[in-house]
């Protein structure tokens, strides 16, 4: 009997003592503001909106524009770890929120060129910085990538462990012409992501954003 | 392979498989009693095997009833010690409440009574007696008017004399019966004195008579617990599982009691040990409000033993009264404190529920620009959660109660699961020793229906060898009869 309660007590000083995994999340969301993708910025706010409302404390979260060259802390837009205090963590989402509505306000014109992969190379640095358990990349874009003359970024990803997932991916008019090259657009982005090791997802109804994030 | 044995005799399949039968049902027929033996004696080992098992486990059975019988008349006989014990004390506390006033009661009853005699003799009726010369009187005034005026005179004098004094008597006789009378009324307030005294004390009386009998059925059920009787083991068993089942319900209650409890604090206490750590896969937050809970609980059990409601520790229960009242007020002190600051936390809770739900509504509103709804009476669920989380720390403190009655009665009920899992493995092993015995007889019956046509040959045969004997026999006892009468 005694020696089954010292077993017992050492596996919880044991268990209490290991590494912990890291129960916060991290997420990192792009927003497309090339060409006319601007005007679904109604959408993005109903997505920022959700993740303020979901992420607790601890958790961390950044919002940067996806631009002609995305690889570049200039980009990101706000970005916050929430402090521990529940109180706290409210008074940051607000002042979050005012960020955004102020950029969004801010924002008129798109930029000429789309780079999504200096997006997802920015995104992924921040996440790993972060140390968070769960790691998102959410890309709010069509996905079609538009490099600017010079722009290298046909080079292998690490995302491994990281959640990307492309938020209302509108169709192109190209597409409506051929459906196939939207699909062979997912179809490059989930084998890019894989690759890398990351997971892919696409949400085009914002109405199932519920399902976005775990709840804890 | 199976295939290849198979044609070894012949390409005809059904033709092979005839010759293995035959050849199978031969050999069997020459190992007829080896395997009726083989499986005759695996049969019996079984059955042996298994009705060891079941005797040991009876015997195991019967170790684990006496030893159950002996703790459920240990509980049962401390607690009817306890039992008696508390009627004396109550018997103790009534005598030295009641009749330690016996004397001066005795006392005023005593007076009442004296009193009362004194006035029952004041009270006496005495008529007054005429005065000694009346009747001299009396004749002279009876005496005829006929001579002398004087004489006359003197005679209605006399008369007149006598009259006054017989009023003058019956006056005072009328005085004394009003005092009499007054001295009865008096005596009137003293009777029902007296009778008030008497009935308090035929309440005491009472009282004390219904202890005495309460003490005389506790020593009964002592006597027997002593005596060991079936009877009274079986009605303890019965009340221990009684009070399981109870205290269990109430256990259950007071875990959901629990969970509200921790409700309350377990968001407010992320605001002050932070709710982004966590230790194993809980948060720091939630196991410093369970903590808290825990060390509420913890106090209550204290406080019980304290108050010695519980007997869970001897300890406190065995500590010197000044001890024992410091331990009191310390643990409800720590009480009050923890209800203070889980009323707080849970005011605390409300405020912060408040502005999580206002930031929600305001990122959910600010879309379609609407206004933020301001609730009214919010006062209201705030005042109710702030007095739960004041009230819920005492009502956790009396699981103490529930908690010394499940832990006591736990003992009983695990030996009678314990006996109910024996008594039931026993009876399977009985049963598979049974089935075992008579499954060898049925592999006999049908290892020589599988023999059968040898069998039938063998039986033909000695039954013609038998036939064949007999008529040798007969002929011979012919012989020998026809030796004898030659």
């Amino acid at each position: 009997m005694k020696k089954m309660i010292l077993a017992t007590l050492l596996i919880i000083v044991i268990s209490a003592c290991s590494a912990p995994q890291s129960k916060n999340q991290a997420v990192f969301l792009l927003l497309d503001t090339s060409g006319t993708y601007t005007e679904e910025m109604s959408k993005a706010m109903k997505i920022i909106n959700y993740l303020l409302a979901t992420l607790d404390s601890g958790d961390s979260i950044a919002i940067a524009r996806i631009d002609s060259g995305s690889f570049s802390e200039k980009d990101i837009i706000a970005h916050t770890t929430f402090d521990s205090r529940p109180s706290t963590t409210n008074d940051q989402k607000r002042a979050f929120k005012a960020k955004i509505d102020a950029f969004v306000s801010a924002t008129k014109h798109g930029s000429r060129h789309t780079d999504i992969t200096g997006g997802v190379l920015q995104a992924s640095e921040f996440l790993t910085e972060t140390g968070a358990g769960q790691r998102y990349i959410l890309i709010f874009s069509d996905l079609e990538e538009d490099l600017k003359k010079g722009h290298i970024r046909d080079f292998p990803l690490s995302l491994p462990g990281i959640h990307v997932v492309a938020l209302n991916v509108t169709k192109l008019r190209s597409d409506n012409i051929d459906p196939r090259d939207y699909l062979k657009r997912l179809d490059q982005w989930q084998d890019r992501v894989k690759t890398a090791g990351g997971d892919w997802a696409v949400i085009n109804d914002l109405e199932r954003i519920d399902k976005l994030i775990a709840r804890r | 392979m199976f295939t290849e044995i198979l044609s070894v005799w012949s390409d005809i399949p059904s033709l092979s498989a005839a010759i293995w039968l035959a050849i199978l049902v031969f050999v069997a027929y020459l190992a007829r009693n080896p395997a009726h033996a083989l499986i005759r004696s695996t049969g019996r080992a079984i059955y042996v095997a298994c009705r060891l098992f079941a005797t040991s486990l009876r015997k195991l059975e019967q170790n684990l009833q006496r030893r159950n019988r002996e703790v459920v008349l240990a509980m049962g006989q401390e607690a009817c010690q306890r039992a008696i014990e508390r009627e004396f004390h109550r018997v103790n506390t009534m005598v030295t409440r009641d009749l330690s006033s016996y004397p001066s009661l005795h006392r005023q009853i005593s007076d009442a009574i004296d009193k009362i005699e004194d006035d029952y003799q004041a009270a006496t009726d005495a008529p007054p007696l005429p005065p000694a010369w009346l009747q001299a009187v009396d004749a002279v005034a009876a005496i005829p008017r006929t001579g002398d005026a004087t004489v006359c005179d003197i005679l209605d004098n006399i008369e007149v004399t006598l009259e006054k004094a017989h009023q003058e008597t019956q006056k005072s006789y009328r005085q004394s019966t009003l005092e009499r009378h007054k001295l009865l009324g008096g005596m009137q307030s003293q009777w029902r004195n007296l009778g008030q005294s008497l009935s308090q004390v035929k309440d005491k009386i009472d009282g004390l008579d219904a202890r005495s009998a309460e003490i005389d059925q506790q020593m009964k059920t002592y006597e027997s617990i002593r005596n060991v009787e079936d009877s009274i083991s079986r009605t303890l068993a019965s009340s221990s599982l009684t009070q399981f089942f109870i205290s269990t319900l109430v256990l259950v209650i007071a875990v959901f009691g629990g969970l509200i409890n921790f409700q309350l604090i377990a968001m407010p206490m992320s605001e002050m040990v932070g709710g982004a750590s966590y230790i194993g896969p809980m948060r720091t937050s939630d196991i410093a409000a369970l903590v808290i809970i825990m060390v509420e609980i913890a106090m209550g059990l204290f406080l019980m033993e304290s108050l010695r409601i519980t007997h869970l520790f001897p300890v406190i229960g065995s500590m010197d009264d000044k001890m024992r009242k410091r331990m009191l007020v310390i643990t409800f002190s720590i009480l009050a404190i923890l209800a203070t600051v889980e009323a707080s936390l849970a005011y605390m809770r409300d405020l912060l529920a408040l502005d999580r739900e206002a930031l929600t509504q305001s990122l959910a509103l600010s879309l379609e620009g609407a206004g933020i709804v301001k609730a009214e009476f919010r006062w209201i669920p705030s005042l109710g959660q702030m007095i739960m989380g004041f009230i819920l720390p005492f009502a956790l403190a009396f699981v103490a109660i529930p908690l010394e009655s499940f832990i006591h009665s736990l003992r009983t009920v695990l030996g009678m699961i314990a006996m109910a899992i024996l008594h039931s493995i026993g009876f399977v092993a009985r049963l598979t020793g049974g089935v075992a015995r008579q499954c060898s007889s049925i592999m006999i019956s049908l290892y020589d229906l599988f023999i059968m046509l040898p069998l039938g040959i063998e039986s033909l045969l000695s039954h013609a060898h038998t036939k064949k004997q007999a008529k040798a026999t007969r002929s011979e006892m012919k012989d020998v009869l026809a030796e004898d009468q030659s």
